[in-house]
């Protein structure tokens, strides 16, 4: 095979690997993009989330033996684990705070994911975690051009469009998505209308905290489960909201393209500063247009 | 029985201080006018009763139950309906979604009866309310207020920056309205337009109220018209 064949090949083949990670990281900042959009809440808990839907989804997985049952019961339970955990935040605390600025909600964040990571410390160990992929998605498909694809990565490029599809119709097309997005432009008139804003403002929450646990758990099998996971993510989920515009959830999603391919093919690249490509990607893309790609909803 | 009272109502933005002690009342059926400068107070008063700007003391009274304190939801749903000035409509959303997502309390107003006051908003269901000219988008709060069928609306300058046209067609709807029943609130710089619609007058003016009577007793009030209405 010549090199210019060769080369082709393995751009495709990293290609599909930064369209997995996309996938997580569309479905985890959309969700965080869902919240600043809506409430206005920097979440920097919304990592840990991330994190604690991994875990979930091991203990899931373990109490239903591994395996594939494992993995599809956590697929289900452990996303509603992490919801009612955020249930509980927003009415316990986030409810009473709306009103402040948004220092004091980043600064009650960044407390909250500290003490989620040591929950989390508290409740697993500080030890790896792995959960394993599922029987079915065991070995690879050939597509195009001869490159094996790992079948849970043609998974998750399946899943991505599916739940950016269900996101869709829930901001536009449920009522509970039309008033989401008129309360992020304009709660007092929302209220003024009839509307209990307080209530909406629970249900966007855990709406966008259940797809940071669905992130968590579609990451936990091609990852080592570990304390600290929430950090890079958290970091890399700001980026991809900043780079799309506020609060828009279709930003994200090209936030999450460009962060995700610039990743895969950096390494192609530049295989020792592989890591620098992404956040370079952030910094011209901010340049070129400094409120992000998409418009803003702040 | 008097349908909405305010009595002694004090508001401040942060520590200035806006209205003071303002009284007023609305009787079931009637319109009452606001009449005052730009600053003098109304649109404060308007989110006074609101609770978009929560009064610091007095009284808010509506169908007989004290209203102050509660949440601008909770009074939309007893029946208050409120129209700013600025109109506000959801931008991001189309026409029909600005009504669609309002509380229906039990009423009779839907969004066909809505479309039958205003036709012009018929034909343009589908666009979003962002892009609707300054009369369509009058037309748009006003139907949106309607849909939880009020049974007080509280009009804020609903002719300003209109043209002409607009502005008759907007008296006549607002005429409909009150022969429907719906007792309004209408606050106004347009003192021309304002007094063919309304029974009673209050001027206001630097957050006090000036004047309470009836449209003759103002018009025949040189003083008050010159030192506070500038007509």
């Amino acid at each position: 095979m010549d090199t210019g064949a060769l080369l082709f090949q393995k751009i495709l083949s990293q290609i599909f690997v930064g369209l997995s990670r996309t996938t997580i990281l569309f479905i985890v900042s959309s969700g965080m993009s869902l919240i600043l959009g809506v409430l206005r809440i920097p979440n920097i808990a919304h990592g840990s989330l991330y994190m604690i839907g991994a875990f979930m989804a091991f203990s899931v997985s373990n109490f239903f033996g591994g395996g594939s049952q494992g993995f599809w019961m956590a697929l289900l339970l452990a996303p509603i684990g992490v919801a009612i955990l955020s249930l509980i935040t927003e009415r316990g605390i986030f409810q009473f705070l709306y009103k402040r600025e948004h220092l004091m909600l980043l600064l009650l964040t960044f407390a909250l994911s500290l003490i989620f990571g040591d929950l989390v410390k508290l409740v697993w160990g500080a030890e790896y975690k792995s959960v394993p992929v599922p029987q079915v998605f065991h070995g690879h498909l050939t597509l195009v051009a001869g490159i094996p694809i790992p079948l849970y990565n043609l998974f998750l490029l399946l899943v991505g469009p599916v739940v950016a599809i269900l996101l869709w119709l829930f901001v536009n097309k449920t009522k509970m998505g039309k008033i989401s997005r008129a309360a992020a432009v304009d709660r007092d008139m929302v209220g003024a209308v009839g509307i209990n804003v307080s209530r909406v403002f629970a249900a966007v929450f855990v709406v966008g905290c259940l797809l940071a646990g669905l992130g968590g758990v579609l990451v936990a099998p091609t990852v080592n489960v570990t304390l600290g996971m929430d950090h890079t993510l958290i970091m890399e989920a700001f980026l991809i909201v900043i780079m799309g515009g506020l609060g828009n959830i279709w930003g994200a999603l090209i936030g999450a393209l460009i962060f995700g391919l610039a990743q895969s093919l950096g390494i192609l690249i530049w295989p020792q500063f592989g890591i620098i490509f992404p956040y370079a990607a952030v910094v011209i893309v901010l340049m070129i247009k400094p409120t992000g790609l998409l418009k803003s909803t702040w | 029985m008097t349908f909405l009272e305010l009595t002694k109502v004090n508001t401040f933005y942060g520590l200035s201080h806006i209205l003071f002690d303002v009284s007023l009342s609305v009787n079931k059926g009637e319109i009452v006018g606001l009449l005052g400068r730009n600053g003098a107070g109304k649109s404060t008063t308007m989110k006074s009763i609101m609770a978009l700007v929560p009064p610091r003391s007095g009284f808010i009274r509506f169908k007989g139950q004290d209203i102050k304190g509660k949440d601008p939801y909770l009074l939309f749903r007893t029946g208050i309906g409120y129209v700013p000035d600025d109109r506000r409509v959801f931008a991001d959303l189309s026409v029909d979604d600005n009504l669609e997502i309002v509380y229906r309390r039990n009423g009779d107003w839907t969004k066909e009866k809505v479309y039958q006051l205003f036709p012009p908003l018929a034909e343009i269901k589908d666009r979003r309310a962002g892009h609707l000219s300054g009369g369509e988008q009058q037309m748009l709060t006003i139907g949106r207020a309607l849909m939880g069928s009020p049974e007080l609306l509280l009009l804020d300058e609903p002719t300003e920056g209109l043209a002409p046209l607009i502005v008759k067609a907007l008296e006549n709807q607002i005429l409909q309205l009150k022969s429907m029943g719906i007792s309004i609130l209408l606050s106004e710089q347009n003192v021309k337009s304002a007094l063919k619609l309304v029974d009673r007058v209050y001027v206001i003016d630097n957050g006090r109220i000036r004047f309470e009577g009836t449209v003759k007793d103002l018009e025949t009030n040189e003083e008050i018209k010159k030192r506070y209405l500038m007509v």
